[in-house]
């Protein structure tokens, strides 16, 4: 011991010359090395590694089995009919894939007419092409509100028609997934916008807009999302004059736009107290004005630091669309819901929801994995 | 203090006495609630005179200067810039931000723009400046400052020294007519202090109207016309930097000069 600390105090001889650097000491690396320290390091970790690897090992394999193995993925239609004998004898031994075979363009497009599908689907491929275009950077330019625009209008077009030959479809028979992309892209894609100047006018000098965007921001998160619905639905119509009829599907879409404004602005209300005064006063120092100085300075700054907040209540949002049900408008889960009503697929609910939840989950992991990206990729300035 | 600045020879002055002045401060008081910060402050700075502003922390030095381009507001009093009457009046207001560039203690570059888009920023938006022209007055005082080779990385990229420089030619870039330091070197360390001094004495030699708060003594003696010396949101002692340090006439600068002194 003492020979260790005489060493450690040992002056060095002063020297001009400077020393080299070294490698850091090597480390075992490896997948071996990672599971001796990760998984095995003792008998008690050993232990559980091994009872945890047994029970997913059991689990997966009575998964393979009932998806894949035992699984029906048609049944024989006579007359109109779904035979599902077949599957009612698997006994839940088995998936009845059958049911989401016969039943996806019910899930997919609700009760829009069966000959004009390619419309509806259309649309979902025009959404996700707007999200592919929307979230590459060197798309970000002036011309993707047009495109944004220009997009959304010939959705509209295309799922209402009326014009160019297209026949007319009623916003009641529309369902399915489109309608949840509708309502999440219209939600997120206006309510962003709105929360950014509710967050603004929260932060406001003048007490008129500062109060009126409290009791905004208070007042809808003080009552649920279905509350809002229903308000929408039902209340909403008594206080119109008679005889204007404000489309069901716009009441709601207002009502979760309005919804998810007032969460989004609290998001970016933290962003913005969390940027650093100086960054306030440099920009009034250098005389820009109230916009130019939110626009270049504070927002791009403060969003870049909510990101994971922000995705955080984009996701939460898309997948609150399906509250839309209570008020009777078919989105991706109603449609699925009713796809079973019908006694022959009554009882194969696990594999309609078991898709449905894929569905989302495609949508919602894009999302969150994209957000990661941008982080880092926006973030990159604060690296050295 | 460790020689970061010798007294060297005088850099010549610029002060045109015969016109009306930069800047003028009349009976200016400011409260913080219930605290008196800025009392009866009377101050007149001439065109092309280099004014230091010195005291002990707390004083009130900063916030005279922030009420100058009102980062800060006086409630009593007037402040007049460049002839122009600082009021509520939003226009007015931008015009003599226009006119009046600042350096902070902490750099407050903007960390997601690069170098060169710090500097173009303003003149761009402010002065609607071509982006071509702004972008080579951008690399025209970078170059003074001495860091072009910089111009495209981020703020986050450079040393507190280069950081500082970038902020002064940031504010030049605005072509203003009074430029305003808020202790640029106090967030320094010590070896980087000496080059952005020398960007400033550079800057004095142009003629700019300045107001420095600093406590580098050796800065003050080598450009400054004036030096102004505050203590509890007072001004106590204002003269020439020898009289002032040389012949100190009041107990508060004596203590204040004898702390300097002994804590360097």
């Amino acid at each position: 011991m003492a020979e260790i600390a005489a060493e450690a105090s040992a002056p060095r001889p002063l020297q001009d010359a400077v020393i080299g650097p070294r490698r850091p000491p090597l480390l075992a690396v490896g997948p071996v090395a990672w599971a001796k320290t990760n998984l095995f390091s003792s008998w008690l970790s050993t232990a559980v590694t091994l009872a945890l690897g047994y029970l997913i090992i059991r689990w997966a394999m009575g998964f393979i089995d009932w998806a894949f193995v035992n699984a029906i993925w048609s049944v024989p239609v006579t007359n109109g009919q779904a035979q599902t004998q077949a599957c009612r004898a698997l006994n839940g031994t088995g998936a009845c894939w059958a049911v989401v075979t016969e039943k996806h363009r019910f899930m997919l497009f609700g009760t829009y007419p069966y000959e004009e599908h390619w419309r509806p689907a259309l649309c979902v491929l025009l959404f996700i092409g707007l999200y592919i275009v929307s979230a590459m950077r060197r798309f970000w330019r002036k011309e993707l509100a047009l495109i944004w625009i220009g997009t959304l209008a010939l959705i509209g077009l295309l799922m209402w028609g009326g014009v160019f030959g297209l026949s007319y479809v009623p916003q009641e028979r529309w369902g399915g997934l489109v309608i949840t992309l509708i309502l999440s892209t219209f939600g997120i894609a206006l309510a962003f916008p709105l929360s950014i100047l509710v967050a603004l006018g929260r932060r406001s000098r003048l007490p008129a807009i500062k109060t009126l965007c409290i009791l905004y921001v208070e007042l809808i998160r003080g009552v649920p999302l279905i509350s809002l619905l229903f308000m929408a639905s039902v209340m909403f119509p008594l206080f119109l004059p008679e005889g204007i009829n404000i489309d069901k599907l716009l009441r709601a879409q207002v009502a979760i736009i309005l919804f998810a404004a007032a969460y989004l602005a609290e998001v970016v209300r933290g962003g913005l107290q969390a940027l650093p005064r100086g960054q306030y006063e440099a920009a009034d120092a250098l005389g820009l004005g109230f916009w130019q100085k939110t626009g270049f300075i504070i927002l791009p700054q403060a969003l870049r630091l909510v990101i994971p907040p922000l995705v955080n209540t984009f996701i939460g949002m898309f997948k609150d669309t399906s509250l839309v049900l209570i008020i009777g408008i078919f989105d991706l889960l109603t449609a699925g819901k009713t796809a079973i009503v019908e006694p022959a697929w009554q009882g194969f609910g696990i594999e309609i929801y078991v898709t449905i939840g894929l569905i989302y989950f495609i949508f919602c992991f894009a999302m969150s994995r994209y957000s990661q990206g941008l982080e880092a990729e926006l973030n990159q300035h604060r690296v050295r | 203090m460790s020689a970061t600045m010798e007294p060297a020879a005088h850099v010549s002055s610029a002060v045109r006495t015969d016109a009306p002045p930069a800047i003028l401060l009349d009976k200016v008081n400011k409260w913080y609630g219930a605290l008196h910060v800025l009392r009866d402050i009377n101050l007149s700075v001439a065109q092309g005179e280099r004014v230091v502003v010195c005291g002990p922390s707390g004083s009130g030095k900063s916030t005279m200067i922030r009420c100058i381009n009102r980062l800060e507001q006086h409630q009593e009093g007037r402040i007049i810039v460049d002839n122009i009457e600082l009021s509520d009046d939003l226009r007015s207001l931008d015009a003599i931000r226009r006119e009046v560039g600042m350096v902070f203690q902490s750099f407050n570059l903007f960390p997601h723009l690069t170098i060169l888009e710090n500097c173009t920023l303003a003149p761009i938006w402010v002065r609607r400046m071509p982006k071509k022209e702004a972008e080579a007055l951008a690399m025209d005082y970078l170059t003074r400052v001495k860091i072009p080779e910089q111009a495209n990385k981020y703020p986050g990229q450079l040393s507190g020294g280069q950081q500082q420089r970038v902020a002064i030619a940031r504010a030049l870039c605005m072509k203003p007519k009074i430029m305003l330091f808020d202790e640029p070197t106090s967030a320094l360390d010590p070896e980087m202090i000496k080059e952005v001094l020398d960007t400033m004495v550079m800057l004095a030699d142009t003629g700019m109207t300045m107001i420095c708060v600093t406590h580098e003594m050796g800065f003050a003696r080598q450009v400054a016309d004036r030096v102004v010396f505050m203590d509890r949101g007072e001004i106590v002692e204002s003269g020439v930097p020898e009289q002032l340090f040389n012949d100190p006439k009041t107990e508060r600068l004596k203590t204040f000069l004898s702390q300097i002194l002994r804590g360097h």
